[in-house]
């Protein structure tokens, strides 16, 4: 009887036994994240286990190691919030000067990434350190008790963006440290989402095996902040990418004239001109994503703040270099 | 091998950097500050002529992530060095709480600055007293050889007891002014102080760790009783090589606190780093006019040298301690550590604070005498005048 091949190794990173909350999509990008990886490494050093990870302080890091438990079954270090990338490049530093031979996994969350974390980012990044630097985003500090962040998208709420009267829940436009980061042209730049874990674990293979650093900012449901059913994670996830919400995207070298584009499926209409995607044409509305959400549940009283979100990701997609058309 | 120092002019942040440079530093991660710059640019100097083997220098964007970098670069199992001064500091105060909570050994020097506003780069020691509850052991030099002999001690007491350390020197009174320096040859040194052997790595990947997790309060106490239990045994671990570093290159550091002529003083100055220097002058000029004064340089700040300043304060009735520094609400930061110090023994001579050169106001020999005369009197009253004393105040 013939055996199929596994489509990722069943090598474990992320033990069972961390404490994140049930229906974690956070939890599953770092069960996916690691044992991409360990493929990466296995492939490019010919040691599956050749990799460390520095991980910024966040729900990812609170839930993985209690002392004197630990879920990692990878040399793991925590330095504090705003400084993994930081961290990660003191052991790159070390590994070079010491002549290992591996690569430096850097996790932060959204806070950790996009607000008090990002000039460390940034440096890491200039410096050229041989790091991935994983962002999971779930669009607001969740370990402190779901405050936004700059990466909150548009209507949220947040227990600092109250919908009220005079609010309509956060009021910016979410910030794409993606881009942020591919401008600094680094080798490689994504976005992933754990909504399609086969476009997710191919982009962190390939992060993991560029020679310096590269950056992938992957969506990751949090039911408890977004009041959302955790059976429905990796649904949810995958209606922000069918309905335009969460572009899947790669910048190799700061190449933003040739920014790839993967499609969104869920009907999507894509045109290509010259192999590039420049046209989508979505099928299913946002709102079909909005409303598996308790944190978008008052925007459906407000249906002008739904335009407002559509106009934004519209001009987000236009950045891409895309027109869409939103149902 | 012989002991033969080469001796060479250079300023006290090129005292830092050859220091580094012989330690064979692996990793340094540093951010510019005035006035430590030089300290930098001289290991940047030395990495661009090929005179230190692959070296990983970091120029980060932060003090903040300089030592986080050093954290995570030592963590790997590298030994790793920053400097900075006040601001920088400030801003890395998290990280410093950081590098002791996770036992590494990371040596750092701190040019001493005065704390802005008023924005200043002059000396001032209120932004290295100020880390005093961080966990790192403080070593403050009184001159150029201090620093190059500091850093190197440093290293092996750190690693020894797995705490950071920091190296303190005043700015532009050392850091930028020249002064004969004996240097160690690089055989000597790596004698000394042999490769650092660290308790764990990041880089065991058959047989990983986790390190900085969450300690719940079942645990965290015991974490921290272990950081005061090492500061302990850095008392003897700081008497040991500072006795090995004076057999080996003629320049005992065993003492915590150096006594200059205080066998039958009435009374000494008290204080930390370049200005004691000022001080030991001084007394020269204060006993052969009949004074019997004599000065207690305090070398290590943390660990404190509790026993040796109980030694000394029972033997001499007054004690002038000098703070070029200030804990606003109370009083001088030395001052107030050595009545601390004190207060549960019976040894309890005068002990006044003199507020002296905050923020690199000058401060000479005849500041000091002007200060033994008023200690004088204190003597002869039985009695003190005041307890804090801003000594330069203009009226």
């Amino acid at each position: 009887m013939a055996v199929r091949k596994p489509p990722i190794t069943t090598r474990e990173y992320w033990a069972p036994g961390h404490a994140a909350c049930a229906g974690c999509g956070c939890a599953i990008a770092l069960k996916l994240a690691t044992k991409a990886f360990s493929e990466a490494m296995e492939e490019k050093y010919g040691d599956p286990n050749a990799f460390a990870i520095a991980q910024a302080t966040g729900c990812m890091e609170v839930v993985s190691a209690v002392f004197p438990y630990t879920a990692w079954k990878v040399p793991w270090v925590h330095v504090a919030f705003e400084n993994a990338a930081a961290a990660a490049s003191g052991i790159d530093a070390a590994w070079k000067k010491l002549g290992y031979k591996g690569k430096i996994l850097a996790i932060g969350g959204d806070g950790g990434t996009a607000d008090i974390g990002i000039q460390a980012l940034s440096g890491m990044l200039e410096r050229w350190h041989n790091v991935v630097y994983l962002m999971y985003d779930n669009e607001a500090y969740m370990n402190t008790g779901i405050q936004r962040s700059s990466s909150t998208p548009y209507g949220a709420w947040t227990t600092t963006s109250p919908p009220g009267k005079y609010s309509i829940g956060e009021d910016k436009p979410k910030k794409w440290v993606a881009l942020i980061a591919a401008a600094h042209q680094i080798p490689y730049a994504a976005t992933a989402s754990i909504g399609n874990p086969f476009d997710f674990v191919k982009k962190m293979k390939k992060a993991a095996k560029v020679d310096g650093p590269a950056f992938v900012q992957v969506h990751c449901t949090c039911p408890t902040g977004w009041k959302s059913p955790l059976e429905k994670s990796v649904e949810i996830a995958r209606l922000a990418i069918e309905t335009g919400i969460w572009p899947l995207f790669e910048i190799e070298n700061g190449d933003f004239h040739n920014i790839k584009i993967q499609s969104p499926g869920g009907g999507a209409k894509v045109k290509r001109e010259g192999g590039k995607v420049v046209a989508i044409e979505f099928k299913k509305p946002v709102e079909e994503y909005l409303k598996l959400q308790g944190r978008f549940k008052h925007l459906f009283k407000q249906p002008e703040a739904i335009q407002v979100m559509k106009e934004q990701i519209k001009a987000m997609w236009k950045v891409l270099g895309v027109d869409v058309i939103l149902p | 091998m012989e002991y033969k120092p080469i001796k060479k002019v250079i300023s006290g942040n090129y005292a830092a950097a050859y220091a580094a440079r012989d330690a064979r530093v692996e990793v340094v991660a540093a951010y510019p500050i005035t006035p430590q710059t030089s300290i930098i640019e001289k290991i940047s100097e030395f990495l661009a002529n090929g005179e230190v083997e692959n070296l990983q220098y970091v120029p980060v964007e932060s003090e903040h992530s300089a030592m986080a970098a050093c954290i995570g670069a030592s963590a790997a199992g590298a030994r790793a060095f920053t400097a900075t001064s006040a601001q920088g500091l400030a801003l890395m105060h998290e990280m410093l709480h950081w590098a002791s909570g996770a036992r590494l050994p990371v040596v750092m020097v701190n040019v001493n600055r005065a704390m802005a506003p008023p924005w200043s780069v002059w000396d001032d020691q209120t932004d290295s007293l100020a880390q005093r509850d961080t966990g790192w052991m403080q070593f403050y030099a009184e001159n150029n050889q201090e620093v190059y002999d500091g850093v190197i001690m440093a290293f092996k007491v750190a690693e020894t007891v797995n705490l950071p350390a920091m190296i303190v020197e005043s700015a532009f009174i050392l850091s930028h002014t020249y002064d004969i320096v004996e240097m160690i040859p690089q055989e000597l040194v790596d004698e000394f102080l042999p490769p650092r052997k660290p308790l764990y790595t990041l880089t065991d990947f058959d047989n990983p760790i986790a390190v900085g997790a969450l300690g719940t309060p079942a645990d965290y106490y015991e974490f921290r009783y272990k950081i005061e239990k090492s500061m302990e045994e850095a008392r003897e671990v700081i008497h040991k090589v500072g006795k090995e570093f004076g057999e080996r290159f003629g320049r005992d550091y065993s003492q915590m606190i150096e006594l200059y002529r205080t066998e039958d003083a009435d009374f000494v100055f008290m204080g930390l780093g370049s200005l004691m220097g000022t001080v030991k002058q001084a007394v020269d000029v204060l006993r052969s006019e009949g004074y019997k004064v004599g000065a207690a340089k305090v070398r290590w700040f943390r660990p404190f040298p509790k026993e040796e300043l109980y030694e000394l304060a029972k033997n001499v009735e007054g004690i002038a301690v000098l703070d070029r520094n200030f804990s606003f609400g109370q009083e001088g930061i030395l001052f107030n550590e050595a009545k601390g110090v004190l207060y549960n023994t019976d040894a309890h001579p005068l002990i006044k604070n003199y507020i002296v050169g905050l923020g690199g106001r000058d401060f000479t020999v005849s500041d000091v005498k002007k200060i033994a005369e008023n200690m004088k009197g204190i003597i002869e009253a039985k009695k003190l005048d005041r307890e804090v004393e801003w000594y330069h105040l203009k009226r």
